[in-house]
């Protein structure tokens, strides 16, 4: 395949940045989004450019860490579906990609394509979490929990916190990547203890990191590549307003 | 938003009542407007209830449109750098889009339309008409513009209610995924519902069906 991308290079976060344009050749079909850049770099370092920094690890679609927002769409063109697992037969042949990073305020970038999403952390800090004693793993089913609750706090347990939800909303809101995290931990029966505090500290902590409001668009879970669904602002919005207007919260 | 969109969704349900009034004839509809303004006489004093259901109106608007604007700017705050390609809209939402500048578009609206029909400011007729004069006087098929001008604004009013009722809902964390149906299903039939009802009236005088 015969492609030109046009790539959004920026030196460090003190540099503006600009799109650059490559054009790249023989490329497989069979080519991960991921390799495919791979390629590029190889060619960047043996002309002796500096090759595009972006982020990967695991390559298997459930790390998060790679991101790219490709031709005004985060982790590209395919419905849930992380950047790594997007293949280079969904792209025609002689296509100009775009590709840019996330795109927000708490996101800043560190480095062409890279962001630091340490928001999402300090996020988690305030509140993503249960208080558990460590030593040996309790018996399972000392705590029952029911089906449904169970499954629907897998779900919304996927979320991989790769922030497409951000990158996608046209407020620059976390709110899916909020309602995920008190949807798995809310309904769990080891997360009740601080299931009120946690709505709170989160919510705070993503207004304070300079994330937008939520206007339930709905852009976040189309973007979402694991397909986690809107109701869990609903979720997220009903333990918020419990907590603080309903006096929960101790 | 989801707390003074629903005060004014509420009033507007209570003025497309009053509106289709006006396919009873001129008696009724005039008898009505005068009845809003004697309405718990004589517990209250002469238009109590009317002049306070116009100071919470006018605070829900201006809560609204505060609520509204300091969305909007928070949102130009956490996206300093914009995207090079257009981003695009995978999430079907054509309402949705509308939101902001088609929230504009009413305000302007509601402010021609309170010169209109309560302050008789660019209305053909004035004070001394009755409301049923001054209404059948400003869909004259001469004006023909101002009928088209009346639809389209309630035309966006309706879109504005297609995302705005049921994303009330998900903000007041209202929302399930039992209820998800039906609430989308109120949100539309809601907005068709008043858009049809307010688009009556006007269309009705401007064909000749109601003079």
């Amino acid at each position: 395949m015969k492609l030109t991308l046009r790539i959004w290079r920026q030196t460090n976060a003190a540099d503006k940045g600009k799109m650059v344009e490559y054009p790249i050749d023989d490329i497989s079909p069979d080519a991960s989004f991921l390799e495919m850049l791979d390629v590029l770099n190889e060619k960047l370092i043996a002309e002796g450019e500096e090759p595009v920094a972006f982020d990967h690890d695991c390559r298997e679609g459930i790390c998060g860490m790679c991101s790219l927002v490709i031709n005004g769409t985060p982790h590209g063109p395919e419905r849930n579906t992380t950047t790594c697992q997007l293949h280079m037969r969904k792209f025609k042949d002689g296509e100009v990609i775009d590709v840019e990073p996330w795109r927000a305020k708490a996101f800043p970038v560190v480095k062409d394509l890279v962001v630091d999403r340490g928001a999402f952390d300090r996020i988690i800090q305030s509140g993503g979490y249960i208080s558990a004693p460590t030593g040996t793993a309790p018996e399972a089913h000392s705590v029952p929990v029911p089906k449904p609750d169970a499954d629907r706090a897998f779900e919304a347990a996927e979320c991989i916190g790769c922030g497409a939800c951000v990158a996608a909303c046209p407020n620059g809101s976390a709110a899916l990547f909020l309602g995920a995290k008190v949807t798995a931990l809310g309904l769990m029966p080891q997360g009740q203890p601080e299931r009120w505090d946690r709505v709170v500290g989160m919510l705070e902590t993503h207004d304070e990191e300079g994330f937008g409001g939520c206007t339930n668009t709905g852009e976040c879970t189309v973007a979402c590549p694991k397909g986690i669904p809107l109701d869990v602002i609903g979720r997220l919005n009903h333990d918020y307003i419990k907590a603080t207007a309903g006096g929960r919260r101790k | 938003m989801a707390v003074t969109g629903g005060i004014l969704v509420m009033f507007l349900v209570l003025h497309m009542v009053g509106n289709l009034k006006i396919f009873l004839g001129a008696e009724d509809f005039n008898h009505y407007a005068h009845w809003l303004r004697t309405v718990g006489e004589p517990a209250v004093p002469h238009r109590t209830v009317l002049t306070l259901t116009e100071v919470v109106l006018g605070l829900a608007v201006v809560l609204h449109i505060w609520s509204a604007t300091s969305l909007a700017r928070r949102a130009r705050a956490a996206r300093p750098v914009k995207y090079h390609s257009k981003k695009k809209s995978h999430a079907h939402g054509y309402a949705t889009h509308t939101m902001r500048y088609g929230g504009v578009i009413v305000l302007l609206f509601i402010i021609w339309h309170l010169l209109d029909l309560t302050f008789f400011v660019v209305n053909p007729k004035g004070s001394d008409a009755t409301p049923y004069e001054r209404v059948v006087a400003d869909f004259d098929p001469s004006r023909w513009y101002i009928t088209i001008w009346y639809v389209l604004a309630v035309l966006l009013v309706g879109l504005h209610l297609w995302h705005g009722v049921w994303s009330a809902f998900n903000s007041l964390g209202l929302r399930s995924r039992r209820n998800e149906k039906s609430l989308r299903l109120l949100a539309g039939a809601l907005s068709v519902v008043i858009a049809l009802g307010f688009i009556a009236a006007p269309v009705s005088i401007t064909f000749g069906w109601v003079s």
